[in-house]
């Protein structure tokens, strides 16, 4: 049943009018040998090994059969049981087993039954050039023709052109109605405040209790957010920005610079959480050596010297927070931070 | 398309001469009434018994395509019971470490598949794992389209096309992964957030736009869905009826045999044997997903709890097909922002980003690249053995280990915990490794290829060793060679050979610089290339055996 | 979700580890009476006597000299390679030595866990001798280590102050210069508190004041309901992420289709 198609002079079956480019066509070629004489298989020689493969193939789409309907029944029999994550455990596991089995001997059966019983005989189908024929192209280019001149599209200019001016605008309110996407305001000024100002109670994240200056102690870290976050309607807009990360070092290892000078407290700092590459928390503070490393992309801040990068992406310092106490010993922020936080921006220094 | 293989179920069945039985009566009929109303008799008769060779990597773009099919049936499930809504509400379900806890709609409804709706988690990880599975197989189909040669005319608009499917299934997982407003998804927003901003002039606006306000803002999740379940799926089918359309009428390639030409295809017929086949792996293919979901969690988002934008995890990475983004940007050195005026240049941010962009370029760009520095201008039906085109296959091997590079840098924290490294020296060796390791890589994979090729040349002229030492008359020790077969050698001398674009004058008598650019690319595109074997060759091998007394053996 | 403790022993234990002034006899007997669930379990601790504490001390502080001197200095007192110890509480060296950590090995990047050089009783006998040397933190009283606290609570503090660190799911993680935070599956509750009270090397220290007892039994128990719950998903791959699960897709799942491929394309016999 073979359709023994091609030998060695089928080979160049180029199209004589496309150049071959830089091929090489060796003109001493070894000669295709054709198609290999067929080997016939088990199933064709030996009808015993044909009958068992029959057997093996409706087996499989048996046990297809069982799976599907173990399915069914781990389904009903193993339900998930309210606050046991062991059920839905084993629901998943169950189901899933009864469901694979199901899929897999339909999948499995199949092939089988294509490979050992299926006719095996490799068949040839011939290709031809995938470009049209000349007379399948000057028809195109004759359809094309006649659309010009029956339209008259190139002849009449002011027709074609105004036309084109349209489809050019006519997209153009569909990309601004997409301005309100997002409310009317500026983002660069929301971008360059927090709701961070003087007096604001430093408190933890998230139970938003006050903190005073002798719960912090040497080596502590506080997760920070401003008082009264919690209650904010764009709660978590507002801590995106105004996440803040409270340790105490001792003050001879902080190297403030001048104009910092008074932004700590007895040796306690507050740097923003928000990584000043792509807005990471960096929040893996190491109380012996000082340094905060982001778990993203590794950029390391030195806390002794004011947050300065000393490995990976990030470029900028984690900005400071200055923080003072209040009367009755809570630690309070001095001001809002003195420049945006987070990623760096276009616009951020502007 | 699937259509294909199975719409040939309703073709009328002719050959009998026996009485019809009932059975087919019922079928004529319906064969009759869909014909006479559709012609679909055409189609059956063009493509019921249209040839698909068989090999095994082959079949890695129909793995894609079922995985493609498994994540929009659980996918669909799915959208029953998610909530696409980033409103804050209190998770009162099943699961106890979250219960009480205020999170987004779209978290406690994810949780909820999970924890309250038998076969939900199962669905989920099947929709997940397929989603990894579909990415991964469309990635070593390219790679195989790739090596084999098979984007060459007429394929190259089908390899754009595909290219243009594998960033569709990376929108896909990515806007996927997002949904569910975890802390993990959440964090991964935060950092597009960031790259965003860092682009120059519009950075900030569209930031501000896309998540309509300030992050994470309440829009993002809703926006993401639209995207996720409608737009990227809709495309992403065009696209790939297209794709199988192009298939179908470029017929597939196949390996280099003996009787298989450039004229012909050799193989199955749809119907029935690769039908069977290719309709029994889809069922095996969404077999081992359902087998993987059912055994491995995948993506647990009851333990990265909701999103926050205060906590992280350490460990914090992409799903693996956005790895190498990830990774670029951890490969940044110190200090790459500068200021222009008055405006910040986030170099940190647009090195790595327009670096990616340049490198998915160069892979959609490449079939047009080597056509134009091979100069080859025919179809390709034959796909190439990569070691028969060691240029090509070193530089997808440089282009591999640039990717590898930037995807291990994405685990850069983890290799240093695994394998007790410091995250700093893992660092800096990828830093280094993104440049050497390709260059490596291209010279090695070069220098492998040709010498597999010169190590074909000499089976085919002179056979394999066999191991059986023989002792000549005179005393002299040879081993006895193998000769092949002519079916065997075939597939070892069957290759296309090339000479390089020769320098020539334009009409006006001129050279170039174009011209002298292509000749000098061509002429690097072929350097060192083997020559197949000739029949002239062949036929002096031939004699050489012939007096070795009918046995293949060769004096050393 | 019982309550985390009874009122009296949290009002024994607290006034034992808060006041700086009180005894050393206080601190002992808090620890043995309330902490020592270890010591419960050997043969030499069973009451305790004022005499057996200080026999104790007097154990402690030989088991001191011949194993820590060298380094912490005879008076603890530190030097140029090892800290001081005067302060550091009962929990620092229950922590330390308990988990193995101590005595430290070859120098690498930070301690790690090691098996446990000495006995209970010996573990005990050294952190009661360092606690005499200044106040500080003291073994944690058994009501917090229940693992019987708010999950839920829990998870959200564990996912606020230490996820960045040891993973969401306690898988640990990696610091700067080849450190990294351990994982904390399987570790004994009592260690986990120790670490949170006395911030073991880079770990910062997270007092009473900032996670209260009450809480810090609450992130006890979140991972401990972790240890007891197997992931309802299947395997959990050792909950490193996306990495992981990308790693598995690739090696199991295509691995196996490649393998079905090759299959279901060779020819049959």
């Amino acid at each position: 049943m073979a359709e023994q198609g091609a030998s060695g002079s089928d080979v160049q079956k180029y199209d004589a009018s496309v150049s071959a480019g830089t091929g090489v066509v060796t003109s001493d070629r070894i000669d295709n040998p054709g198609f290999e004489p067929f080997r016939a298989r088990v199933s064709e020689l030996d009808s015993k090994k044909e009958k068992a493969n029959e057997r093996r193939v409706a087996m499989m789409f048996g046990l297809s059969m069982v799976g599907s309907v173990a399915a069914i029944v781990a389904y009903i029999i193993f339900p998930i049981v309210p606050g046991d994550p062991g059920s839905v455990r084993t629901n998943t596991f169950l189901l899933g087993l009864g469901l694979a089995l199901g899929l897999f001997g339909i999948g499995f059966g199949a092939v089988h039954w294509a490979k050992a019983l299926m006719d095996g005989h490799d068949l040839v189908e011939f290709r031809h050039g995938t470009r049209g024929s000349d007379t399948t192209r000057a028809k195109a280019v004759e359809v094309f023709h006649l659309g010009n001149k029956e339209s008259g599209i190139g002849r009449r200019t002011i027709i074609r052109n105004t036309l084109i001016g349209a489809l050019v605008l006519f997209p153009l309110p569909g990309i601004v109605v997409f301005r309100d996407l997002a409310p009317a305001a500026d983002p660069n000024d929301q971008l360059r405040h927090t709701v961070w100002k003087k007096g604001t109670r430093l408190t933890k994240d998230p139970s938003g209790v006050p903190i005073k200056a002798s719960e912090v102690t040497l080596g502590s870290v506080f997760h920070v957010i401003p008082d009264g976050l919690n209650d904010r309607q764009d709660k978590l807009e507002q801590k995106a920005k105004a996440a803040v990360l409270l340790m105490r070092l001792r003050p001879e290892d902080l190297h403030a610079s001048k104009e910092r000078e008074g932004w700590s407290y007895k040796g306690i700092v507050a740097y923003s959480k928000i990584c000043t590459h792509v807005g990471c928390p960096v929040a893996l503070y190491e109380q012996q050596t000082h340094h905060l490393l982001c778990p993203c992309h590794q950029s390391q801040f030195d806390i002794t010297h004011e947050a300065e990068v000393i490995f990976g992406p990030a470029k900028r310092p984690l900005p400071q927070l200055p923080i003072a106490i209040d009367s009755e010993g809570y630690l309070v922020a001095q001001s809002d931070f003195h420049e945006p936080v987070g990623p760096s921006f276009w616009e951020r220094e502007h | 398309m699937t259509v294909d293989t199975t719409a040939p179920a309703s073709a009328p069945a002719t050959s009998a001469d026996l009485p019809p039985s009932n059975g087919t009566r019922v079928t004529n009929w319906a064969a009759n009434y869909i014909d006479e109303r559709t012609s679909i008799s055409g189609l059956v008769k063009e493509l019921g018994r249209k040839i698909f060779p068989d090999h095994w990597s082959f079949m890695l773009g129909e793995v894609a395509l079922y995985s493609f099919v498994v994540i929009l049936l659980s996918g669909t499930f799915l959208t029953f019971f998610f909530q696409p809504s980033m409103a804050v509400v209190t998770y009162d379900g099943s699961y106890a470490p979250l219960k009480g806890i205020q999170m987004s709609a779209a978290m406690s409804s994810t949780l909820n598949i999970s924890f309250d709706i038998r076969g939900g988690l199962l669905l989920r990880q099947v929709h997940h794992w397929a989603a990894l599975l579909f990415v991964a197989s469309i990635g070593l189909h390219m790679l195989r389209i790739y090596f084999t040669g098979a984007f060459r005319k007429p394929r190259e608009i089908n390899w754009v096309i595909g290219f243009v499917l594998f960033v569709l299934a990376l929108a896909e997982g990515f806007t996927g992964y997002s949904l569910p407003d975890d802390l993990l998804s959440g964090n991964g927003l935060r950092i597009i957030d960031g790259m965003v901003k860092g682009i120059p002039v519009v950075g900030t606006w569209i930031s501000y736009l896309l998540f309509g306000g300030n992050f994470p803002g309440e829009a993002i999740v809703g926006r993401l869905y639209s995207l996720h379940i409608l737009l990227l799926p809709a495309i992403l089918v065009a696209a790939l009826g297209a794709h199988m359309v192009l298939l179908i009428v470029n017929k597939h390639t196949q390996f280099a045999g003996p009787g298989r030409t450039e004229g012909n295809v050799v193989g199955s017929p749809i119907m029935p044997v690769f039908a069977a086949k290719a309709g029994g792996f889809f069922f095996i293919i969404f077999g081992v997903v359902m087998l993987t979901a059912s055994f491995v969690t995948i993506n647990p988002i009851w333990v990265y709890g909701p999103y926050d934008p205060s906590p992280v995890s350490a460990g914090t990475q992409p799903d693996w097909y956005i790895g190498f983004a990830d990774g670029a940007l951890r490969l940044i050195p110190h200090g790459w922002e500068f200021m222009l005026g008055p405006y910040t240049v986030s170099m940190n941010i647009l090195v790595p980003v327009v670096g990616l962009v340049v490198f998915l370029a160069v892979v959609a760009a490449y079939p047009f690249f080597e056509a134009w520095v091979t100069g080859d201008k025919r179809e390709h039906h034959i796909a190439d053995r990569p070691r028969n085109a060691p240029t090509r296959t070193a530089i997808g091997a440089a282009g591999v280990t640039f990717y590898a590079v930037l995807w291990t840098a994405a685990s850069s924290d983890l290799l240093a915990t695994h394998f007790k490294l410091t995250i700093e020296g893992v660092i800096t060796f990828l830093q280094v490794s993104v440049f050497v390791a390709p260059v490596i890589a291209y010279l090695v994979t070069k220098r492998i290829c040709i010498a597999l090729q010169k190590k074909d040349r000499e089976i085919a002229l002179h056979g394999f060793e066999s191991g059986r030492i023989v002792r000549l008359p005179g005393g002299e020790y040879v081993e006895v060679h193998e000769q092949l077969s002519d079916y065997e050698r075939w597939k070892l001398v069957s290759f296309d050979d090339h000479a390089p674009v020769m320098l020539r004058p334009n009409k006006d008598g001129k050279i170039t610089v174009p011209a002298r650019l292509r000749a000098r690319a061509s002429n690097w595109f072929f350097e060192d290339r083997i020559v197949p074997v000739s029949l002239t060759e062949i036929e002096a091998s031939h004699g050489d055996q012939l007096t070795q007394e009918q046995v293949a053996v060769e004096s050393r | 979700m019982a309550k985390s403790a009874s009122p009296s022993t949290r009002k024994a234990r607290s006034s034992g580890r808060r006041s700086p002034l009180a005894s050393v006899s206080l601190l002992v007997i808090g620890l043995l009476a309330t902490g020592g669930a270890y010591a419960l379990f050997t043969t030499s601790a069973t009451a305790a006597t004022s005499s057996q504490v200080s026999s104790m001390v007097s154990d402690g502080q030989k088991l001191f000299s011949s194993n820590c001197a060298s380094c912490h200095g005879l008076a603890a007192q530190g030097s140029g390679v090892a800290p001081s110890l005067v302060g550091v509480g009962a929990a620092s060296v229950d922590f330390q030595v308990g988990t193995g950590r101590m005595p430290g090995a070859a120098s690498g990047p930070q301690l790690e866990k090691k098996p446990v050089q000495f006995t209970d009783a010996q573990v005990a006998a050294l952190a009661t001798y360092v606690a005499t040397l200044g106040p500080g933190p003291s073994i944690p009283s058994s009501a917090y280590l229940t693992g019987k606290g708010e999950v839920a609570t829990g998870a959200e503090l564990f996912r606020v102050n230490c996820a960045m660190c040891h993973n969401v799911a306690g898988a640990g993680g990696a610091l700067t210069e080849g450190k990294y935070a351990p994982p904390l599956a399987g570790s004994s509750a009592k260690h986990i508190y120790e670490a949170m009270v006395t911030g073991p090397q880079n770990m910062p220290v997270f007092n009473d004041l900032n996670i209260t007892p009450e809480d810090k039994a609450n992130i006890i128990s979140y991972l401990k309901y972790l240890d007891k719950n197997p992931s309802p998903g299947g395997l959990d791959l050792g909950n490193l992420g996306p990495v992981s699960e990308g790693l598995f897709v690739w090696i199991f799942a295509l691995g196996s289709v490649i393998a079905i491929t090759v299959w279901l394309t060779a020819k049959s016999n």
